[in-house]
């Protein structure tokens, strides 16, 4: 199936889930595996396409949100329009950290290091400063409307976040079918053919990281809109770099339909366990780090990567003998 | 200008915490410079290390400084296992694969503290807590300077190991020529372990050196990773000396810096050294060209 | 000439790879580079195509110094070379990485993939389009680094061992498709240790050892002269009768 059509089905199968859910639980379950699908989509493009695993991608969702939050509470911009801005803020640090650590030619575990790094920094100066918040964060008044990016129901965010989805998944595919992306898969499988070839390594990393950051700081503003809230633990720490990594990993690398994959098994595993178990706290990270574990062990390509591995199988059976 | 009496106290104090700071990053070093891996796990065993000897002293009873014998086997056990049993195997060998299972190493680590032992920060009295020595210049507690003179003393007993013991003789074999070594008969697997072993035995020496005058909580470890880090890179990748002086450097660093800046943009300093050194001379100051 | 090289030296540490490198080549020419292992064959190809910056001396190509430039540079201006140990872009099939050659030039997806379907059917690859790159044979890879720098239009070509782990008939297959290559109007500059290929392909021949040029001219000649025997085979080995390089 063409992965054009394969887009329109999802999507199309997507849409009606408000209606078909008939509990706030489920809704918000929705909406934040759609969520976390879409952080996950944004590092795909660097991590999984581009094959250079960032461990501080937080650096541009706390970006976005905190551009997000300043616009609308210092200068009061709508807050759709402080969502495209964050974009563009997002943008510009993906292009900071892109030019600086992709000029002096770092790679695997460096980069990773310095992207860690970079979020730290940032984490350190929204505590200090003031404009930030500094340590308390900032907060969104509470005036719910449509036109002001609050919505009195889970169903207008869940549309926002599958409208970001859909977009994600645009942004894949046309990246798939254009020569950047030929490009970034040939970067990411061997920079010297690659440059062999013409290819301008450099060029096709920076563009792969601004992409990748751009999306990231659009999920930054959507979770400050739904939660209102936005702090620099939240904004830069850790978990949220985890959890962009973690869906494509499981769902699988470099794949159209990965990240939405991994997050949707994802928020699953944490219900179950969370009935199971309890939420106490730390438990379902726990539980997502031994997956973590487990996925690079055992399935390193994802659950897609099953798949795969199926029509290699049935392709070595099917030899003669 | 700042007067020499707050700077002076401050260099040195930086001089002290910077040594125990070696010793978590000569670890970290060692790992890698033998099997070329970047230990993003580092920190967090550092946090069971340290709740380690917090409730051997706890429960026990027993004297931080006198858990040293009892801490340096018990993580090094730790870590052998961990390598053998769990990064080894799950990595398949691969670069990429190696640095997210100690990732996950390290999320699964921090968070079953957290769920354990709650986020409390725990925190140790020893009799000679708050024990001061007069150097007339600053005062320095006596916990800090048990853990300097420890943590030099332990570095030079881990040179010697490396240089003198056939343990050492085959391990940096190990790190310099993979090949080579399985040729001539060494077990490649039980040797990265061993590394990695002693790598995480530095972890439970150095806890023991900091509880006294610090505290065990799940967070950490996320604290003491980039700060070992960034000695590690400074101070060359695979170089004890190059984690000594890094060390030193960052725990003065961090120190002046605290005292300009005050404790939140403290540790600024030491990240922006950390970005320059990886992208202006990642090799380090003692480190191998790659 | 097409490609000008001048003065061409480089030490790493305290080895000196080559030293004092001059020659040219002139379109339509299959010019062999030939030598014993470690003479330096592929540290000249490295500097040529931008991955090593010499120490000294200059490269032009037609008539443009592209001494200073980045490789993807070089590449974009038709001076493409292959690589000695195969780098395939192992997660991608045959055709999609003959399509990286192929955008170079060409911006469309679906016109590159095209392209690269015609390439691959001109080196004998037609049939494992769809084959991921990482499961092709030795030969296999050899024909597709060769598909891959045919890909981008190059009007020099530099083939590092293309023949390198080839039995007598794979490599009896792939002489034809160089000479085709050559025939469709790319200059070919190659380093070759199996004899018998260079013999029969290159029109001309130039001998590096330790780093210097010590002879060239057609194969025949440079079969012939004793300070190339002895490069090869040691001192004195030129004055043994039978001694000629010809029988590889």
């Amino acid at each position: 199936m063409k992965s054009g059509v394969a887009i329109l089905i999802v999507l199309a199968a997507l849409l009606p889930v408000p209606w078909l859910v008939h509990s706030d639980f489920w809704l918000n379950f929705a909406v934040l595996a759609l969520y976390y699908a879409f952080l996950g989509q944004s590092w795909n493009i660097l991590g999984g396409f581009g094959g250079q695993f960032s461990f501080g991608h937080a650096a541009f969702f706390g970006t976005g949100a905190y551009a997000a939050a300043v616009l609308q509470l210092r200068f009061g911009v709508n807050p759709w329009l402080a969502l495209v801005l964050a974009g563009v803020a997002g943008a510009a640090m993906g292009a900071i950290v892109g030019a600086l650590s992709f000029r002096y030619g770092l790679r695997g575990s460096y980069f990773a290091l310095v992207t860690l790094a970079f979020a730290e920094v940032l984490r350190i100066l929204a505590d200090a400063l003031g404009f930030t918040g500094s340590g308390v964060g900032l907060q969104i008044p509470l005036h719910q409307s449509a036109a002001n990016f609050q919505f009195a129901t889970k169903t207008g965010f869940y549309f926002t976040i599958l409208g970001l989805t859909a977009l994600g998944l645009g942004v894949v595919w046309s990246i798939e079918h254009s020569r950047f992306g030929a490009r970034l898969a040939a970067v990411r499988d061997s920079e010297e053919a690659a440059q062999a070839l013409g290819v301008d390594v450099f060029r096709t990393k920076l563009i792969a990281i601004t992409l990748s950051a751009a999306l990231m700081a659009l999920g930054g503003t959507f979770y400050l809109q739904y939660f209102l809230f936005i702090d620099p633990d939240i904004a830069f720490g850790p978990q949220v770099s985890i959890a962009a990594l973690l869906a494509p990993i499981v769902g699988g690398l470099g794949t159209l339909f990965g990240p939405l994959l991994g997050a949707v098994a994802l928020q699953l595993l944490n219900e179950v366990s969370e009935s199971a178990i309890g939420s106490a706290p730390g438990l379902n990270l726990v539980l997502y780090g031994v997956i973590l574990i487990l996925i690079i062990a055992f399935l390193p390509e994802g659950i897609f990567g099953l798949a795969r591995l199926r029509t290699r199988w049935r392709g070595v059976m099917r030899r003669p003998a | 200008m700042v007067e020499a009496a707050i700077i002076v106290p401050a260099i040195l104090n930086g001089l002290i915490t910077g040594a125990v700071y070696a010793l978590v990053a000569v670890g970290l070093t060692l790992i890698y410079g033998v099997l070329h891996i970047i230990n993003f796990a580092h920190g967090a065993l550092l946090m069971v290390a340290l709740y380690g000897v917090y409730f051997l002293h706890a429960l026990g009873g027993v004297d931080p400084y006198l858990a040293l014998p009892i801490m340096i086997p018990a993580m090094f056990v730790l870590g052998y296992l961990l390598q053998r049993f769990v990064i080894g195997r799950a990595s398949h060998g691969k670069d990429e694969n190696v640095m997210l299972v100690t990732l996950g190493l390290a999320i699964v680590i921090e968070n079953l503290a957290l769920y354990l032992w709650s986020s409390d920060t725990r925190t140790i009295d020893t009799p000679y807590g708050f024990s001061t020595v007069d150097f007339g210049v600053a005062l320095i507690a006596v916990p800090k300077l048990i853990a300097f003179a420890g943590a030099l003393l332990l570095t030079l007993a881990l040179w010697a190991l490396m240089r003198w013991t056939d343990l050492g003789k085959a391990i940096r074999a190990v790190a310099k020529e993979r090949r080579g070594a399985a040729l001539v008969g060494i077990d490649i697997e039980h040797l990265y372990a061993m590394s990695f072993g002693i790598g995480i035995a530095c972890l439970g020496a150095a806890a023991c050196l900091l509880l006294p005058s610090y505290y065990a909580s799940p967070h950490i470890g996320s604290a003491f990773v980039l700060i070992a880090f960034t000695i590690v890179v400074l101070g060359g990748m695979g170089s004890f000396v190059g984690a000594l002086v890094g060390g030193l450097i960052i725990g003065v660093t961090e120190s002046v810096g605290g005292l300009f800046l005050g404790d939140s943009l403290g540790q600024l300093g030491v990240f922006l050294i950390f970005i320059a050194v990886l992208l202006f001379r990642p090799t380090g100051l003692f480190g191998q060209k790659a | 000439m097409m490609l000008s090289v001048r003065g061409i030296a480089k030490k790493f540490g305290g080895l000196q790879a080559v030293a004092d490198v001059s020659f040219a080549i002139a379109a339509g020419e299959i010019v062999a580079l030939i030598g014993p292992n470690g003479a330096g064959k592929t540290t000249m190809f490295s500097l040529i195509a931008g991955f090593i910056a010499p120490d000294s001396g200059t490269i032009e190509f037609d008539g443009a110094d592209i001494t200073a430039l980045a490789p993807h540079r070089i590449a974009a201006r038709g001076l493409v070379r292959t690589f000695q140990t195969a780098q395939p872009f192992a997660r991608l099939t045959v055709a999609r990485n003959i399509a990286v050659g192929a955008h170079l030039h060409i911006a469309s997806r679906g016109a590159a993939l095209r392209h690269a379907a015609e390439i691959a059917e001109r080196v004998g690859l037609g049939k494992l389009l769809d084959q991921p790159a990482s499961e092709l044979t030795v030969a296999g890879r050899k024909r597709l680094e060769l598909a891959r720098a045919l890909a981008t239009a190059p009007r020099l070509l530099l083939l590092d061992e293309v023949m390198a782990g080839l039995n007598p008939a794979e490599i009896d297959a792939i002489v034809p498709v160089i000479f085709a290559i050559r025939d469709s109007g790319v200059t070919l500059l190659l380093t070759e240790h199996v004899m018998r290929a260079v013999m029969r392909l290159s029109d001309r021949a130039l001998v590096l050892n330790e780093g210097r040029l010590i002879a060239a001219g057609t194969p025949q000649q440079v079969a012939a002269d004793p300070a190339v025997i002895e490069a090869y085979l040691g001192r004195g080995a030129a004055r043994q009768p039978d001694a000629a390089l010809t029988n590889g």
